[in-house]
C-alpha cells in the first residue's frame, strides 16, 4: 500500500506539491488527475524517492510504501516499488529480453530467478513472440509493455505509472488497461498485495480507477470513486442540439445560472448551478425561438468525468 | 472552386481509394464524403491507414487505385492547387524553437507567399498569443505551442483544415481551449478533418468515421454510432471475485465483448439478453453480485466491437 501525509516539494518560488495527503490500500488502483502543472509528475517522483520532499513541517512528513518508511528505509521501500516515467528509457540497441534482464540485474536479481519470471510477465504483456527483437524496432505500443514488463520484473507492491499510455493507440490503450486491471485484481483474489497510483490526461482511463484524487496547484481538491464525483454534479448537465448553434451557444452563455457551455460536434454541453436547471431550461425555451433560433432537444445529460474535472479546474477563481 | 465533378459542397470526396505498400494494403476502397463546414474526426490505431489517407489527399502519395477530390480539384492532377488551400497540423508541431511566436507565424506566411503584415497579427489574435509573441517557441507550454502549430496552419487562410492527433497528451482545458478555437474557425468557413487516437476527442466532431487495417468500418455521428453499432445493450456489472466473473461471462455466451473496467467489467451483450438472465447467471454460481446496471455504450466500445469483429 501506498500512505503519504503532509508531502510538500518546493522548487524555488514554485510550491509544486503542497501538503499532500494520500493513501492507496492494497488491491486498489488510483488514478491522480488535474491540469498540467498540478504536480502530479512531481508526486510520483517523490514516492520513487527520486525527488526529497522538502523539510518536514508542523504536521510532519511520511511516505509509506509497502510498508516501509521511504524517508528512513529509503532502499527497502524502494525495492517494493515498480516505476513507469512518463519517458521510458529502455536500450534501444538491446532486444526485449536484454533490456529485462537489465532492469532485474540492476534491482539485484540473479539471472536463475529473473529469467523463468520474464517469460511469465512477457507473456503477460503479450510481447513473447518478441523477446529477441531489438527494442529499438518495437512499436510505440509495444514499447510501453516492455516498460510495464521492465517495472514488473521485481514483482513491485506498488507500481507508480506516469501518463502510461500518451500517444499510445487506442487497441494498445485497452490491452495496456486490461493488464493492469488483471494484474490487481488476480493479486487481490490471491490474498496479494498490490497497489497502483496512475497519472493520466484522459478521463475516459480516470473512470477506470476505483478512486480519482484531482490536483490543483499542488494540493489534492478533492477525492471518490468515478461514480461519488459524478454525483456530485449530477442534475445539472444538460445537453442541447438546434441551429444555429454558435448563436445558442452565445445565448446559453449570457443566461443566469449557467456556469459554462462547451460544444461537442453538433452537441452543446451546459454545466448548471444547483437548483437552477429548470429555470435555465425556462429561460433558453423562450430566448431561442424570440431571438430567431431553433432548439430541436433540450435533455439533462449524465455527467462525465471530464465535466467534474472543468467544474473543479474552473472554481479555482473563487 | 468547384472545377471538379463533385457537388457543390462537398471539400473531400472520394472513390475507392486505395494504397499498397507491396503487398500490404495501407488504405482499402475508401469512399467518403466531407461537406463544407463539417468537423469530421477519424478514429482508429497507429497503421490504420488514417495518415496514409491524408496524404494521399494531400497529393504527397499517389493512390494505388480509386480516386479523390479536394475542394472540387483532383488529388493526383492538381494536388498543387489543393495544398494551396489547405492547413496541415501534423502531431510532431513544426516549429522554429529558436524562433519567436511571431517569427514562426513570418516564416509561415512566407512559405505560402502570404504578403498581407496584419494577417500576422490576426492570426496572433485568433490563437490567443498575442502576449505571447515575442517569446521564443521553445519557452511556451504544450497547449500554447499547440495554439502556434495551429496559427502556423491558418496563416494562409486555408479552407480545409488537416489536424493529425492535434491535442495528444494535453489535459482537458488545454483541449477544450483548443476545440473552441476549431469552432472558431468552422464556423468562419473552414472544414476539418482530425484523426485521432482519443474517445475524448472524437466527442467533439460532428461525424467520426472508425478506421482499423485500411478500411472505413463506420461513418456517422457519434450520437448514431453509439446507437447503431452495437448489436445489444452494455451493462456495468461489478462481481466478487472479479476475475472468474470475467471467466464465467466468457463461457456463457451473454456477452460478445467483456472487458475489465476498474472495479467492475463493462459487458457488452449480443442482441436480445436481458438484466434477468445476467442475474440469474450470478446467482447460479458462487459469485457474488454486487451491482448490475444497463448503461450508455461509449465510442470506445463501439470502436473495440468494430475491430474485434473484423
Amino acid at each position: 500500500m501506498i500512505r503519504v501525509e503532509g508531502l510538500s516539494k518546493t522548487f524555488g518560488s514554485l510550491e509544486a506539491v503542497r501538503d499532500l495527503h494520500l493513501s492507496v490500500p492494497e488491491g486498489q488502483i488510483y488514478g491522480l488527475v488535474g491540469p498540467d502543472g498540478a504536480g502530479k509528475t512531481t508526486t510520483l517522483r517523490l514516492l520513487c524517492g527520486a525527488l526529497r520532499p522538502d523539510p518536514a513541517g508542523k504536521s510532519g512528513t511520511r511516505i509509506e510504501i509497502g510498508g516501509y518508511d521511504l524517508l528512513s528505509e529509503l532502499e527497502n521501500a524502494r525495492a517494493q516499488i515498480g516505476y513507469l516515467p512518463q519517458r521510458f528509457s529502455l536500450y534501444e540497441e538491446l532486444t526485449v529480453l536484454e533490456n529485462i534482464g537489465f532492469f532485474a540485474e540492476m534491482r539485484g536479481i540473479p539471472a536463475a530467478e529473473w529469467r523463468p519470471r520474464c517469460m511469465a510477465i512477457l507473456e503477460f504483456v503479450g510481447l513473447v513472440e518478441f523477446t529477441n527483437r531489438r527494442a529499438g524496432q518495437l512499436s510505440g505500443g509495444m514499447k510501453q509493455k516492455l516498460g510495464l514488463a521492465a517495472a514488473l520484473v521485481h514483482r513491485p507492491k506498488v507500481l507508480l505509472l506516469d501518463e502510461p499510455t500518451t500517444g499510445v493507440d487506442p487497441v494498445t490503450r485497452q490491452d495496456f488497461w486490461q493488464l493492469i486491471i488483471q494484474m490487481v485484481a488476480e493479486s487481490r483474489q490471491n490474498g496479494g498485495s498490490a497497489s497502483v497510483l496512475v497519472t493520466t490526461p484522459y478521463m475516459d482511463e480516470a473512470a477506470r480507477c476505483q478512486k480519482v484524487g484531482f490536483m490543483r496547484l499542488g494540493k489534492l481538491l478533492v477525492e471518490g470513486s468515478p461514480q461519488e464525483l459524478r454525483q456530485q454534479l449530477e442534475g445539472r448537465i444538460l445537453e442541447l442540439t438546434g441551429e444555429p448553434l454558435e448563436g445558442l451557444r452565445r445565448i446559453a452563455g449570457q443566461i443566469a445560472g449557467v456556469e459554462s457551455v462547451q460544444r461537442f460536434g453538433e452537441r452543446l454541453h451546459l454545466r448548471i448551478q444547483a437548483g437552477q436547471q429548470e429555470a435555465v431550461s425556462e429561460e433558453l425555451s423562450t430566448r431561442v425561438p424570440a431571438e430567431g433560433g431553433v432548439l430541436y432537444s433540450l435533455d439533462r445529460a449524465a455527467p462525465q468525468l471530464e465535466d467534474v474535472f472543468m467544474s473543479l479546474a474552473e472554481s479555482e477563481d473563487e | 472552386m468547384n472545377n471538379g465533378g463533385g457537388k457543390p459542397g462537398d471539400v473531400i470526396l472520394t472513390q475507392g481509394l486505395t494504397r499498397l505498400f507491396g503487398d500490404f494494403v495501407a488504405v482499402d476502397r475508401l469512399s467518403f464524403r466531407v461537406q463544407a463546414g463539417e468537423v469530421v474526426g477519424y478514429l482508429g490505431p497507429n497503421g490504420s491507414g488514417k495518415t496514409t489517407t491524408i496524404r494521399m489527399l494531400l497529393g504527397l502519395l499517389r493512390p494505388s487505385a480509386g480516386q479523390g477530390q479536394v475542394l472540387g480539384f483532383d488529388i493526383v492532377r492538381q494536388s498543387e492547387l489543393i495544398r494551396q488551400r489547405v492547413g496541415y497540423m501534423s502531431q510532431k508541431f513544426a516549429l522554429y524553437h529558436d524562433l519567436t511566436v511571431r517569427e514562426n507565424l513570418q516564416f509561415y506566411a512566407g512559405v505560402y507567399g502570404v504578403a498581407d503584415r496584419q494577417r500576422i497579427e490576426s492570426v496572433l489574435e485568433l490563437v490567443g498569443l498575442r502576449e505571447q509573441a515575442n517569446l521564443m517557441a521553445s519557452e511556451l507550454s504544450v497547449g500554447w505551442r499547440q495554439r502556434l502549430a495551429l496559427g502556423t496552419a491558418v496563416v494562409h487562410q486555408p479552407q480545409l483544415l488537416f489536424l493529425d492527433e492535434p491535442t495528444s497528451g494535453v489535459d482537458p482545458l488545454a483541449r477544450r481551449a483548443f476545440w473552441d478555437l476549431i469552432y472558431e474557425l468552422v464556423a468562419g468557413g473552414v472544414t476539418a478533418l482530425v484523426t485521432t487516437h482519443y474517445m475524448d476527442e472524437a466527442e467533439y466532431c460532428g461525424r467520426v468515421g472508425i478506421m482499423n487495417r485500411g478500411r472505413l468500418l463506420a461513418y456517422d455521428t457519434p450520437a448514431e454510432l453509439k446507437r447503431s453499432v452495437l448489436e445489444g445493450p452494455a451493462w456495468d456489472l461489478t462481481v466478487e471475485p472479479i476475475m472468474d466473473g470475467l471467466h464465467l461471462l466468457e463461457q456463457s455466451g451473454l456477452g460478445l465483448r467483456i472487458s475489465l473496467a476498474g472495479d467492475h467489467l463493462r459487458v457488452i451483450s449480443p442482441g436480445e439478453v436481458t438484466e434477468q438472465q445476467l442475474s440469474d447467471l450470478i446467482a447460479n454460481s458462487t459469485l457474488q453480485l454486487i451491482r448490475l446496471e444497463r448503461v450508455a455504450p461509449s465510442l470506445e466500445d463501439v470502436f473495440l466491437t468494430l475491430a474485434e469483429k473484423q
